[in-house]
């Protein structure tokens, strides 16, 4: 197999590693292609829609998740047909459904040329693009969080709703959160997230509240070095 | 007991055919989910009983069968050899029939078919209107086997085209054959079988796999669970064919739990074919090895969706995933995996051991075989047909389902599922395969044909499929998953009347966005429904939004009931079947309905006999 690829996006011809992505091969030649659930720590998912493209010659098209689908020799592309729009206008639409102020969805809102959302709003929040769910199964390795339930009542939930038992506090989940929806606070010496307090360590040379203490178990137990390393914290050490 | 050799099997299914005699008589009963639902189990055991009250137990053999398809009917009960057919048999009828029809040859009129029209009475099954336009070729044995015998299932010819593919056969000539066939995928794609497992085999990767897809899950089709109840070893037989013609050795058929007696039945036929050497290590001493595992389902629709369906057996919960890569390349834990549905895996045993090229004669020019349907709705006969492809609309509906009850006007029937679309009554005459009903806005999909009668609201059709979707998607992509939940909103607003005239346009937009947009099938096909009924009954669309009317006198907010003061006789008969005593009247004398009171259910209009009742 070659090593790169030449595919046409928007008539441009563009060469990219093969192997890559349509949303990666445009992003690396300054071509826009809006997208929300897609990450570059992540996996592929496909799940919000937004970036979808129309690919194909002019006479058998069809639309694709650009995030998902892999770039070909001779493959054809457009970013901008009034298919394509009319799908991420929708999606927009529905998004802000879910969360009508949040500053990411307007922006994309406002790229698309939606002012609002004609659908009822819900103000559920989250918009279930699953980036706290697959960082905590893909980056972090705990998959303390998951989806319950299915369609609409689909939600990001601990399991059984309760204190979540793998959770390390890491806090990785509402830092990658696009809409900021999983609060995560601190205050006397423990951090809250989940609706579960996890007590912090403190460090041993500068008194500091530094990293939840079961996190840093996890680091010790999968880099095996020593106990004492995680006891101070990263400016003493 | 093993039968080492395709000899040995010949040799079991003779001894089996001489130990029989085609005159001792056979009482059969219907053993399926729906004549189970009806008593039939216990009319088994009443029956056995009755039989060794009298001492005839060792005259009379007592047979359980699958589904004979004519469920309108069930209990079933047929006594051959005269074949026998009686109909709606309870447990009282037991005794009667033993000293009757058994012992003297009588015959019981009352519990003979008759004909709704002619009054026709008619004797043998098989000359009853609902099975005479049939072509059961995949379900016709379910009426002649025991489900839970291997032997029966023998005795019919069972493992017979699997000793041939064994012995005579190779891989690409079993292939070439299915392909020659132009048997195409029954789940509802309609994709060409023998392509399929071509693709598989010549992929790379090992191990490869071959699954069934057992996860019905259509509104009212039954049509997979009554062949796994029925004939569970033809499935079997033509899974472990499949195999060898692919080249693999690990199978798995996908069962929803909600299906008891099809993951009994499959069980117990996967036991005993294991037990006999026909399945496992070095099948009938070819050197082949092959085994299924089931995986039961926990009966989301989504998961009969192939990625989904791969999510589920992994372990994973049951989200589609794009596929951009086909499942023969990579499926099942991303090894190459050739999955068929139930029928197109009962139909390959049927093939191989008649030939392609019979089997080309059935059926039209692009859709060979015979199709199994299950007929439910508004429709006299309930049950499951077997039909040639070709045949028209009119015929499966009026021939052999018997028109619609009560006399009442046939209006649409829907098929192809939540994803198919509904076909109005100009459409009646056109032949039924894959290619002509996507035409027509539908899809073959997996068989359900739901009938529907001039008091079926399109709007509320469209409606109830969303309704369905909206609670089946696994609610991974945003389009599907708020979508259709947007557009039913929509719809919902429709049916109280408030609609607006712009309604339609969106609706429009919408689907399209969410055809082109969603994840999977479930998706893509979900708006169906809707432009379906909008392309062809826009005028009822019209009416609710404009005239605040529901022309089919159905959806709630736009009716109210009354009572034809001229036409009541005062029978009483719906007095009695209001449920929120609605309804007055004196006997003899015009009856009147209280519209505060009145939840407009129904019921009197139901009861009633003349007429009286009208909806406005």
């Amino acid at each position: 197999m070659a090593d790169t690829v030449t595919v046409t996006i928007n008539e441009r011809k563009i060469t990219a590693p093969a192997g890559s992505t349509i949303l990666d091969a445009a992003h690396d030649a300054n071509i826009h292609i809006p997208n929300l659930c897609s990450h570059e720590e992540l996996a592929p998912y496909g799940a919000c829609r937004l970036c979808m493209v129309e690919i194909g010659s002019r006479e058998k098209t069809k639309l694709v998740a650009s995030c998902i689908y892999e770039v070909a020799d001779g493959l054809e592309v457009r970013t901008e047909t009034p298919r394509v729009n009319n799908v991420r206008r929708f999606v927009i639409e529905l998004l802000l459904a879910r969360n009508p102020d949040a500053p990411v969805l307007r922006k994309i809102a406002d790229e698309l040329g939606v002012k609002d959302t004609r659908f009822k709003k819900r103000n559920k929040g989250c918009i279930l693009c699953g980036q706290c769910v697959r960082t905590c199964r893909e980056v972090v390795g705990v998959s303390a969080i998951g989806f319950k339930g299915r369609g609409v009542t689909r939600k990001v939930s601990t399991p059984f709703d309760e204190s979540p038992v793998d959770c390390i506090a890491c806090g990785s989940c509402s830092y990658i959160c696009p809409v900021k929806v999983i609060p995560l606070k601190e205050q006397d010496g423990s951090r809250e997230i989940w609706k579960t307090k996890f007590p912090l360590q403190k460090c041993k040379k500068c008194g500091r509240y530094f990293a939840p203490v079961k996190q840093l178990d996890y680091f010790r137990k999968i880099t095996k070095l020593p106990k004492e390393r995680f006891e101070v914290c990263l400016d003493c050490r | 007991m093993k039968i080492r050799n395709p000899k040995e099997l010949e040799k079991l299914r003779n001894k089996l055919l001489a130990n029989k005699d085609p005159q001792k008589p056979c009482i059969t009963i219907c053993a399926s989910s729906g004549c189970v639902a009806l008593g039939s189990a216990r009319l088994v055991d009443v029956l056995a009983r009755e039989l060794k009250e009298r001492g005839l137990e060792k005259n009379i053999d007592v047979k359980e069968t699958g589904c004979h398809g004519f469920c309108e009917g069930g209990p079933l009960l047929i006594i051959y050899p005269e074949e026998i057919c009686y109909l709606r048999v309870s447990e009282k009828d037991i005794p009667n029939i033993v000293a009757k029809t058994v012992l003297n040859h009588e015959i019981i009129e009352r519990l003979l078919y008759k004909d709704q029209v002619t009054g026709e009475i008619i004797v043998k099954q098989s000359e009853i209107p609902f099975f005479k336009k049939q072509e059961r070729l995949i379900i016709g044995n379910n009426a002649r086997i025991d489900p839970s015998s291997l032997e029966d299932y023998i005795s019919t010819g069972g493992y017979s085209a699997l000793a041939k593919v064994l012995s005579q056969m190779s891989p690409e000539e079993v292939i070439g054959e299915i392909k020659l066939s132009d048997l195409r995928g029954r789940g509802g794609g309609g994709f060409p079988t023998g392509v399929k497992w071509a693709s598989t085999r010549n992929a790379e990767g090992e191990p490869k796999y071959v699954i069934c897809n057992a996860d019905e899950g259509d509104p009212g089709a039954y049509m997979d669970r009554s062949v796994l109840e029925g004939n569970p070893h033809s499935v079997l037989e033509g899974m472990i064919i499949g195999a060898y013609a692919i080249g693999s050795n690990a199978g798995y058929i996908y069962l929803r739990d909600e299906y008891p007696l099809a993951v009994t039945r499959f069980t117990l036929a996967i036991e005993k074919a294991r037990e006999t050497g026909l399945l496992g290590k070095n099948i009938l001493g070819s050197g082949f090895s092959f085994d299924v595992t089931i995986s039961r389902g926990g009966g989301a629709f989504v998961c009969g969706e192939s990625s989904a369906l791969f999510a589920s057996i992994e372990g994973r919960s049951g989200e589609p995933r794009a596929k951009y890569v086909h499942a023969t390349d990579k499926g099942l834990f991303d090894k190459p995996t050739n999955l068929n549905n139930v029928e197109t895996w009962a139909n390959v045993p049927l093939i191989i051991n008649k030939g392609a090229e019979w089997y080309q004669t059935i059926g039209t020019k692009k859709s060979k075989g015979t199709k199994i349907f299950s007929l439910v709705g508004k429709i006299n006969n309930t049950g499951l047909v077997e039909v040639p492809m070709g045949i028209s609309l009119r015929e499966i509906i009026f021939d052999i389902g018997g028109g619609i009850p009560k006399g009442r006007k046939f209006k649409a029937v829907q098929t192809g599922g939540p994803s198919g679309g509904c076909i109005p009554e100009q459409f009646l005459d056109k032949p039924v395969d894959f290619d002509e009903l996507v035409e027509l806005g539908s899809m073959m999909g997996s068989g359900g044909m739901i009938i529907m009668d001039d008091r079926t609201c399109m709007v509320d059709v469209a409606r109830y499929f969303l309704m369905f979707l909206e609670e089946e998607s696994c609610g991974k992509c945003t389009p599907c998953r708020e979508g259709i939940l947007q557009m039913r909103e929509i719809l919902d607003r429709i049916t109280q009347g408030l609609g607006e005239e712009s309604d339609l346009e969106t609706l429009e937009q919408m689907s399209q966005a969410i055809m082109d947009g969603s994840l999977c099938a479930l998706g893509a096909t979900a708006p169906n429904p809707v432009l379906s009924t909008i392309r062809f009954f826009r005028d009822e669309y019209e009416a609710h939004i404009r005239d605040k009317r529901c022309p089919a006198g159905s959806c709630k907010d736009l009716i109210s009931y009354s009572i034809n003061q001229a036409t009541c006789t005062g029978c009483g008969a719906c007095l009695k079947a209001c449920g929120t005593n609605a309804i007055t009247g004196e006997k003899k004398k015009p009856h009147s309905i209280d519209p505060e009171k009145c939840i407009k259910c129904g019921a009197c209009i139901e009861t009633c006999k003349f007429n009286a009742v009208e909806v406005s």
